[in-house]
């Protein structure tokens, strides 16, 4: 396998989406490719991040006015 | 509910079946610990379909009074969690149409930036080179995730850069990547094969990785 078409199968190898004979080509390259082996870490790296991203919150007030409307429903 | 979202938040959330009767017994307890543990994660959610945060927020809320609606006739077909979803990214989108901000969800074929490398194919080796497609120089390495301004500051270009990727790249590693939903769900929510949904999850990463890149080995930070 090489280089430009290991960076194009991350994802699927990290789903688990790839064949048999595919997956084994990829971590066969892995394994002799220093550079290969790095951009699956900071693939993972970046996920990883993003996994990490704060969140905004709803404001109080409109958490206060959906609070009053579950109060008053009578569905 | 995703595995993510457990752990994010503490206390895990009585089961769907328990939450339902809750809430159908009007039990606003309930209910306001439910706004508060999925209000962020689906605010982020609508941000990739609407212009701005005050469109977020109406987005959001307007989902919570369509579960306060339907609560009664929720049938457990999915779970509560993607049901919610559901109606999230049905407001969204036409919230989305209605602010010109267009996300063609609905028609989730190839597109042209959906094709070609996603790594700068000049960073291979060419064909009459003893090893073609090989790196020319390495991924150089990122410094560790250690100094905070570093931290943050990664975080604030990974924030801008999720914002510039494609709309439909963009809701799918949201929803994948820092949602935490799962590839089923994520089609099953988006109505993606699932060939499709790792296409645009994967370039969406590549896109994401390669600005952090950017920033990391920028020499800015030595
Ligand atoms: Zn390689």
């Amino acid at each position: 396998m090489n280089c430009d078409e290991f960076v194009e199968l991350v994802t699927a190898y990290l789903e688990g989406a790839l064949d048999e004979a595919t997956a084994q080509r990829f971590v066969a390259h892995l394994a002799e490719c220093g550079g290969c082996d790095r951009y699956l870490d900071q693939m993972q790296r970046t996920i990883g991040e993003l996994g990490h991203l704060t969140a905004e919150s709803l404001t109080p007030e409109a958490r206060d006015r959906l609070l009053s409307v579950f109060r008053d429903w009578n569905g | 509910m995703s595995s993510v979202d457990a752990a994010a938040t503490g206390d895990a959330l009585p089961s769907d079946v328990d939450i339902v009767a809750r809430l159908r017994a009007r039990d606003e307890a309930m209910f306001a610990t439910l706004i508060d543990r999925w209000s962020p994660g689906m605010l982020r959610a609508a941000r990739a379909f609407v212009s701005d945060e005050h469109a977020a927020q109406d987005v959001v809320q307007e989902t919570w009074l369509g579960v306060v609606r339907g609560i009664d006739g929720f049938q457990a077909r999915a779970s509560l969690r993607t049901w919610v979803y559901r109606i999230l990214i049905n407001r969204a989108k036409t919230r989305g149409v209605r602010d010109a901000r267009v996300v063609p969800v609905s028609s989730l074929v190839t597109a042209d930036e959906d094709l070609g490398p996603t790594v700068d194919p000049e960073r291979f080796r060419g064909p009459d080179d003893p090893h073609p497609g090989h790196w020319r120089v390495h991924p150089a390495a990122w410094p560790s995730p250690e100094d905070g301004a570093v931290a943050r500051e990664t975080r604030r270009r990974l924030t801008a850069a999720l914002a510039e990727l494609p709309a439909r790249q963009r809701i799918v590693v949201t929803l994948r990547d820092v949602e935490g939903y799962t590839g089923e769900e994520v089609c099953e929510l988006l109505n993606l094969t699932a060939a499709n949904q790792r296409v645009l999850l994967h370039r969406g990463r590549a896109a994401l990785r390669a600005a952090l890149e950017t920033y990391l080995t920028s020499g800015a930070l030595a």
